[in-house]
C-alpha cells in the first residue's frame, strides 16, 4: 500500500476515534439546560446521565454506525455511490408497519376485532418497524426474483417503496390519528433510546460487521463489473444474498430504534472515500465509524442548538447531509 | 485438443428470444486465436458463452475435457480467465489491488495472499508494463492504461486459458504493438482466444476464426489465402489484404512466417 494511503487511513481512523470520544463526552454533558460539566460529578445529575444521556448517546452512535455500514455495503453491492441503504424497501416497510400499529386502535373502532388490535399493539412499535423493514426487503427480493441482477433489484426496491408508501398513506387517511406518530417516525429521533435499545443495536452491529468485512473482497471484485466478478470464481448469488441480508438487518435495526434517520447511510461512505479512498475492507469499517460519528454529532447538536427545545435529529441529518451532497456536486462541477 | 484446451460443440445461444449463435463448433489449443467478423456476427456472445457467462440454448462448452457446468466456480476461475471490454469501473482500488483480484480463484474470499500470489501479481504487472503506476487508482487511468491493468488482472489468475474481449481497444499504436507481441508470447504457453475489430492486428494472430451471422465462415491460419478471401467477402469487399514487406514485418514484431495486413478498399 502506498505510504500516502496509509497515512490518510491512519489520520481518518484517529480523527474518527477522537470525534467519537468527544461526541460521547458531549452527549453526557449536553442537556435541556445547555452544557453542564456538573452532570459528571453531581450525584443527582448522575442518574440522568446514567439512565438517559448515556444510553441515548451510545445508542445514537450505534444507530449511525449501522446506517453507515448498510450504506457502504449498499453502494458497493449496487456499484453506485448514490445508493442509499433504504433503497431495498426497508424504510417503506418499516413506516407502513409503524403506521399499522399506530392505527390499530382507530381501526379497531371501525370493524377489526379488539383482539387483533391488541395483538398489534403488543407487538410494539419497535418490533413492528423491524419486521416491517425485513418484510419490505423480502418483498423486494421476491419481486426481483432473488439478488442476482442489480438493476432488477434496484427497480424492485423502488416499486416496493412506492407501493408500501401508498398503502401507508391510505392507512393514515383512514386513521388520521396515526399521522403524528408517523411523522415522528419519518423525521427520526434518538429520544427514545435506552439501555435496552443500545444493547440490541450493539449486538446487531457485533453480528453484522464481521460478515460484511469478510465479504469485502467480493465487493472489490464487483467494482470491475458483474461478469468479471463471476469469472473470478465467486459464488456471487450467495454473496449477494448475505450482503442484502446485512443491509436489511442493519437498516431494520436502525429504523426500529430511531425511525428514518436520513442521509447518514448515504453520506458516511462518501466522506470516507473523500478523505481516505480505499478498498472495501477499510471503507466498510471506516464508514461504520463515520456513520456513528455523524449521528452522534447530529444528536448533540439537535439537543443543544435550540435548548431547551429539541430538534428532530433526522431533520438535522437531512439538512447537513443534503448540504454536504450539494456542496460535493458543486465542487465536482467546478473541476 | 490439449489438456488445457477449450472447445465448443454445436453451441447455440439465444439473446432476447433471438438465436445469435447457430451451432458453433470450434477447438482451441495452445496458441493465439482471434475471432473476427462484422458487427452483430456474435463474436462477443461466443466469447461470453465460452467463459460461462451465457447459458447456451443447445450444445456445450468443454474446458480441459469437461463440460463447463461441471467445473466449480473456483476451479473454472483457476483454469479460465476472462477480460471484459473496458467497461465502467467503480470503486477506489489501486492497480495492484485490481491485479490481486486475479488471485481470488486461488485464495477464495478469506485466505491471505502468500509469496506465490505476490510473485504472480508482480509478474502480471511486469508483463503488461503497469509497474510505473501500480499504486495509482484504476479510475484515475486513461482507457488504454486501464485496458492493460485488466489484462494484468486476467494474467494474474495464472489460468492456462485466456479469453480476451477487445484487448486492444483504447490502446495507442505503440501499445497495440506491445499487446500483439504479448499475446503472441502468451500463445506459446496459453490458449489465448481474443475478439478483435482491428483487422490488421487480428491478422497477427496464429489463427483466425471468421464469424458471420452466428456461424463459422472460415477457420484457419493467419496466412491462409482461402481464409483471406472469406474475410474480404464477410466484410463486403470493404477491405483488401496485403502481404507485409520484410521491413513492415520487422516493425510489427513479425516472426519468421509471412505476415499480412488489412487495408480499406476505397476503389469503387
Amino acid at each position: 500500500m502506498p505510504q500516502a494511503d496509509r497515512l490518510r487511513r491512519r489520520r481518518l481512523s484517529l480523527l474518527l476515534a477522537l470525534t467519537a470520544l468527544c461526541g460521547m463526552l458531549a452527549g453526557l454533558v449536553a442537556g435541556s439546560d445547555g452544557w453542564s460539566w456538573r452532570a459528571l460529578s453531581d450525584a443527582d445529575a448522575a442518574t440522568i446521565v446514567a439512565q438517559i444521556r448515556a444510553p441515548r448517546t451510545l445508542g445514537a452512535w450505534l444507530t449511525g454506525a449501522l446506517l453507515g455500514l448498510a450504506g457502504a455495503v449498499a453502494q458497493g453491492l449496487f456499484r453506485n455511490p448514490l445508493a442509499d441503504p433504504y433503497l431495498l424497501g426497508s424504510a417503506a416497510g418499516a413506516a407502513l408497519a409503524v403506521v399499522l400499529v399506530l392505527a390499530a386502535g382507530v381501526l379497531a373502532g371501525h370493524g377489526i376485532g379488539l383482539a387483533t388490535a391488541g395483538l398489534l399493539a403488543r407487538i410494539g412499535l419497535v418490533a413492528a418497524a423491524f419486521l416491517g423493514a425485513l418484510i419490505g426487503v423480502l418483498l423486494t427480493l421476491a419481486l426481483a426474483r432473488g439478488a442476482e441482477q442489480t438493476a432488477r433489484l434496484l427497480l424492485a426496491g423502488v416499486v416496493v417503496g412506492v407501493v408500501l408508501g401508498a398503502v401507508s398513506d391510505l392507512v393514515t387517511s383512514v386513521a388520521p390519528d396515526a399521522l403524528r406518530g408517523k411523522q415522528i417516525f419519518l423525521l427520526g429521533t434518538t429520544g427514545y433510546l435506552g439501555w435496552g435499545s443500545a444493547a440490541v443495536l450493539g449486538a446487531g452491529l457485533a453480528l453484522l460487521l464481521p460478515p460484511a468485512l469478510r465479504l469485502a473482497r467480493a465487493l472489490d471484485a464487483l467494482t470491475l463489473g458483474e461478469d468479471s466478478a463471476r469469472t473470478m470464481g465467486l459464488p456471487l448469488g450467495r454473496v449477494r444474498m448475505v450482503l442484502v441480508g446485512v443491509v436489511a438487518l442493519a437498516t431494520g435495526l436502525a429504523v426500529s430504534q430511531s425511525g428514518l434517520v436520513a442521509f447518514v447511510g448515504l453520506a458516511a461512505p462518501h466522506l470516507v472515500r473523500r478523505f481516505a479512498p480505499s478498498a472495501h475492507g477499510f471503507n466498510l469499517a471506516a464508514s461504520t465509524a463515520m456513520g456513528g460519528t455523524l449521528l452522534l454529532a447530529s444528536d448533540v447538536l439537535a439537543r443543544t442548538l435550540i435548548a431547551p427545545q429539541e430538534l428532530p435529529v433526522g431533520v438535522l441529518t437531512a439538512v447537513l447531509g443534503g448540504g454536504y451532497l450539494l456542496w460535493l456536486l458543486h465542487a465536482r462541477s467546478r473541476v | 485438443m490439449s489438456e488445457a484446451g477449450l472447445c465448443t460443440r454445436g453451441l447455440r445461444v439465444r439473446l432476447g428470444g433471438v438465436e445469435v449463435l447457430h451451432g458453433v463448433s470450434l477447438d482451441f489449443a495452445t496458441g493465439w486465436t482471434t475471432i473476427v467478423g462484422p458487427n452483430g456476427a456474435g463474436k462477443s456472445t461466443l466469447l461470453r458463452a465460452m467463459a460461462g457467462l451465457l447459458v447456451p440454448s443447445a450444445g456445450e462448452v468443454e474446458l480441459a475435457g469437461r463440460v463447463l457446468p461441471r467445473w466449480s466456480a473456483r476451479e473454472r476461475g483457476r483454469r479460465l480467465a476472462w477480460m471484459s471490454q473496458n467497461g465502467e469501473v467503480t470503486g477506489e482500488l489501486t492497480v495492484r489491488e485490481v491485479v490481486h483480484l486475479g488471485r481470488l480463484p486461488h485464495l477464495g474470499l478469506f485466505a491471505a495472499p502468500g509469496t506465490d500470489d505476490e510473485a504472480a501479481v508482480d509478474e502480471a504487472i511486469r508483463a503488461t508494463g503497469c509497474g510505473a503506476w501500480q499504486h495509482r487508482r484504476l479510475r484515475e487511468l486513461s482507457g488504454g492504461e486501464r485496458q492493460r491493468v485488466l489484462l494484468a488482472r486476467a494474467l494474474g489468475a495464472g489460468a492456462p486459458v485466456l479469453l480476451l474481449d477487445e484487448p486492444t481497444t483504447h490502446l495507442d499504436p505503440p501499445h497495440q504493438v506491445a499487446m500483439v507481441r504479448l499475446l503472441r508470447d502468451l500463445g506459446r504457453t496459453h490458449v489465448v482466444v481474443s475478439v478483435l475489430h482491428d483487422l490488421p492486428l487480428a491478422l497477427q494472430a496464429d489463427r483466425l476464426v471468421v464469424l458471420q451471422d452466428g456461424r463459422v465462415r472460415a477457420d484457419g491460419a493467419h496466412d491462409c489465402p482461402a481464409l483471406h478471401a472469406t474475410l474480404v467477402d464477410a466484410f463486403d469487399g470493404a477491405l483488401r489484404i496485403e502481404r507485409l514487406g520484410d521491413g513492415a514485418r520487422a516493425a510489427s514484431g513479425g516472426a519468421g512466417a509471412c505476415r499480412y495486413t488489412a487495408l480499406p478498399n476505397l476503389e469503387p
